[in-house]
């Protein structure tokens, strides 16, 4: 297994096949014994029966990162992974390359252009952009900053998210080890048909249906927390407030959780489950040793894509959130009404007749596309630090190697 | 000898019960099993309620056939009658558009980073630009393309211009889950593969891409659902019409969800909250057809792994 021998097909002598079959053993290897969770002794003699006998030492030594590069040398005699021979392998590889140099391109090129056309206007600007509440864009003194657009998108988002995330979570669990297999399937369908209700309909019946039921919720959080500036209730009837959007926003982001939960949650390797069950682990302390820890990243990262969703979501909030009067001060309530970045955006789109502004508007979606890309980079730094199948089981599986040595 | 029969402990009388739990572990087992029915019960009361609530109040006009072959045509907010046709054909165009634009990109780049990039810096640069472009907000991925189709290249808003933003949203959705289906996908079947000298493109495009099909399709409709009820794109690069446009570089377009936004703030006329209710309903019918479509083909598509 170690040796390219043993890899290579007979009947092709250039060594193409095995080139590309080397380093795919080693992550073979890593995929399938992956993540290993506490009970680390047992799983990674698993790890060490799943390579079939193999010399443990080579499996150990080249990490994920490590593969491909330094196994050749490892295994002896270095292969060259030159260009591929295939005229169609060159041709194939090189539109999937251009397919990641794409992306890359459309985000860079979202940001510039972004900033591009936003720069004019913010030279223009009379007043602080950053911590200004004012928004009046256009004429010749312009005065315009976010503060209040700002405060009311990450609010509204992050309340979603704390409502979301741990009903997400008991879905997904519920869809894979708790319903009965029979159930599961159309269990999951149901909850990905949430989100395939358009959010314009979200917005409809949360403002129609959903608001008046969140009445007394609002009335009795505030009675009970109105000390507090953010839970305190300003006069008059209004329920299209910012937790009503938040509420609203926490049930379209749940499909998005859920789904990408489910899926990490339902990819625990069996031995991880069973090996906890055998333990004398109830099923609840089997999730929270196995299925948990193995899904942590997972989850995070589908929390943070429906953060993402929750602070750019336009219409439903658009249609939930009622636009304060622009001679009432400043409420930081989230019982009171308000704009985020995209309502605010969407709201005025028919107002982008001067370029400058146009660049106003564009200036606060830049600040939002500045937002999310924050919220993702911070997502994606939790999810590499946690993923399982990089460090731990690396980590795990050379302890259990040095325990098979010594026994 | 007598000394460790001395060590034995004492038999207490007590049966060692290895049939229960304890107490606090069972509790707490009970406890988790209940919170989390309940929170699928919590969830799924909004879905029951919305769907409720779209069908019973928009049900009777999809079942004239009106609704599916005319349009708004000079049907003004407070008269009845008049389709959705425009609407739907303009959804569908966009969606289609949107589409085949986006899933090529959204395939390849997946087997770039599983099959290509696998490990290599370039590839950890793409993996991280698409977790940007995924929470990228659609309002931003249409003032993008509105920055670029409109202010600089100074073109009209048409329904093209919508389905550039809606490549941003869709292409990334379709990518990642592409990538997760591959990567799924058992290395054993790419090592048959490569040992019976299939070179690496015809591995991936024979027995790795459809060993992972319905997932793709799954994630191709999943994208589709995300961008097809998508308003915000909308109302900035494209006007309502309410004539039938089947032309997406030329003119205004109607598309479901501005139909729902074009006449939300006149509910109170019960002719204009049929047609929001109605528009509504064939929006959700429009999105849940396609999913049905896509796991059917999933099914009759799928290669049996082990």
């Amino acid at each position: 297994m170690s040796s390219p021998d043993g890899t290579a097909p007979p009947d092709r002598p250039d060594g193409t096949a095995a080139e590309e079959a080397e380093p795919k053993i080693e992550d073979l290897v890593h995929e399938d014994a992956g993540p290993t969770p506490q009970f680390g002794g047992l799983a990674a003699e698993h790890a060490d029966h799943d390579a079939a006998q193999q010399p443990a030492e080579v499996m150990t030594e080249s990490g994920v990162e490590a593969a491909g590069t330094t196994t050749a040398t490892e295994t002896g005699g270095k292969l060259e992974l030159g260009p591929v021979g295939h005229l169609g392998d060159r041709l194939f590889g090189g539109l999937a390359r251009g397919s990641g140099g794409l992306v890359v391109l459309i985000v860079a090129f979202v940001g510039i252009f972004l900033l591009a056309l936003a720069i004019p206007a913010l030279i223009d600007d009379k007043s602080n952009f950053l911590f200004s509440r004012i928004w009046e864009p256009g004429g010749d003194q312009p005065r315009f900053g976010i503060a209040a657009l700002f405060y009311t998108t990450v609010i509204s988002s992050i309340i979603a998210m704390l409502i979301a995330v741990p009903i997400a979570i008991g879905v997904a669990l519920f869809v894979t080890y708790y319903a009965p297999k029979r159930l599961a399937a159309p269990v999951a369908h149901a909850v990905d048909l949430l989100a395939a209700v358009p959010s314009i309909i979200y917005g409809l019946w949360g403002i129609l249906f959903f608001a008046p039921i969140l009445r007394p919720v609002i009335n009795g959080l505030s009675t009970a927390l109105g000390w507090i500036p953010l839970f305190e209730k300003p006069p008059g009837d209004n329920v299209g407030v910012v937790f009503t959007a938040s509420v609203v926003l926490a049930i379209m982001i749940l499909p998005v959780v859920t789904a990408i939960s489910r899926e990490i949650f339902a990819q625990t390797p069996i031995t991880h489950r069973e090996g906890a069950l055998a333990l004398g682990a109830t099923r609840w302390e089997m999730i929270r040793l196995s299925v948990l820890p193995y899904g942590r990243s997972g989850v995070v990262s589908a929390s943070m894509l429906g953060l993402g969703r929750a602070l750019g979501e336009t219409v439903a909030v658009l249609i939930i959130l009622s636009v304060p009067n622009g001679n009432d001060p400043w409420n930081s309530s989230i019982f009171a009404g308000g704009e985020t970045f995209a309502s605010k955006i969407a709201n005025n789109a028919a107002e982008f007749d001067s370029p400058e502004k146009t660049g106003a508007y564009i200036a606060a979606g830049l600040v939002l596309f500045v937002v999310t890309f924050l919220v993702n980079s911070a997502a994606r730094i939790i999810v590499d630090r946690s993923t399982p199948g990089t460090k731990r089981p690396r980590r795990n599986r050379r302890a259990g190697a040095a325990e098979g040595a010594s026994a | 000898m007598t000394a460790i029969a001395e060590n034995k402990p004492a038999y207490d009388g007590k049966v060692l019960d290895l049939t229960g739990k304890s107490g606090a572990r069972a509790f707490k087992n009970t406890l988790a099993t209940v919170l989390i029915v309940l929170a699928f019960a919590v969830a799924m009361i909004p879905l029951v309620w919305i769907l409720f609530t779209v069908v019973s109040k928009g049900y009777h006009l999809l079942l004239s056939a009106d609704w599916w072959s005319q349009s708004q045509r000079g049907i003004t907010v407070r008269r009845a009658g008049g389709g959705a046709y425009h609407a739907i054909m303009g959804t569908l165009i966009m969606a289609l558009i949107t589409a085949v634009i986006a899933v090529p990109i959204a395939i390849l780049g997946a087997i770039y980073l599983v099959e290509y990039g696998k490990g290599t810096r370039a590839a950890k640069v793409v993996s991280f630009m698409i977790d940007i472009l995924t929470g990228v907000p659609s309002i931003v991925a249409a003032l993008f393309v509105y920055a670029v189709w409109i202010t600089v290249f100074g073109f009209n808003r048409v329904g093209f211009a919508v389905s550039l933003s809606l490549v941003l949203l869709m292409l990334p959705v379709v990518l990642r889950s592409t990538e997760e289906m591959l990567k799924l996908v058992p290395d054993e079947l790419r090592e048959a593969s490569y040992a019976l000298g299939v070179p690496k493109w015809k591995t991936i495009l024979k027995v790795v891409v459809p060993t992972a099909f319905g997932g793709i399709i799954t994630g191709v409709m999943l994208g589709l659902a995300r961008v097809m009820g998508e308003t915000a794109p909308l109302l900035i690069l494209v006007g309502y019409s309410k004539n039938i446009n089947l032309n997406p570089f030329s003119g205004f377009q109607g598309a479901l969800p501005t139909m729902i936004n074009q006449d939300r703030t006149e509910l109170a006329l019960p002719n204009a909250a049929d047609r929001v209710w109605a528009a509504a309903l064939t929006l959700i019918l429009l999105v849940l057809a396609l999913n049905l479509l896509a796991r059917l083909i999933a099914r009759f598509s799928a290669i049996k792994s082990k």
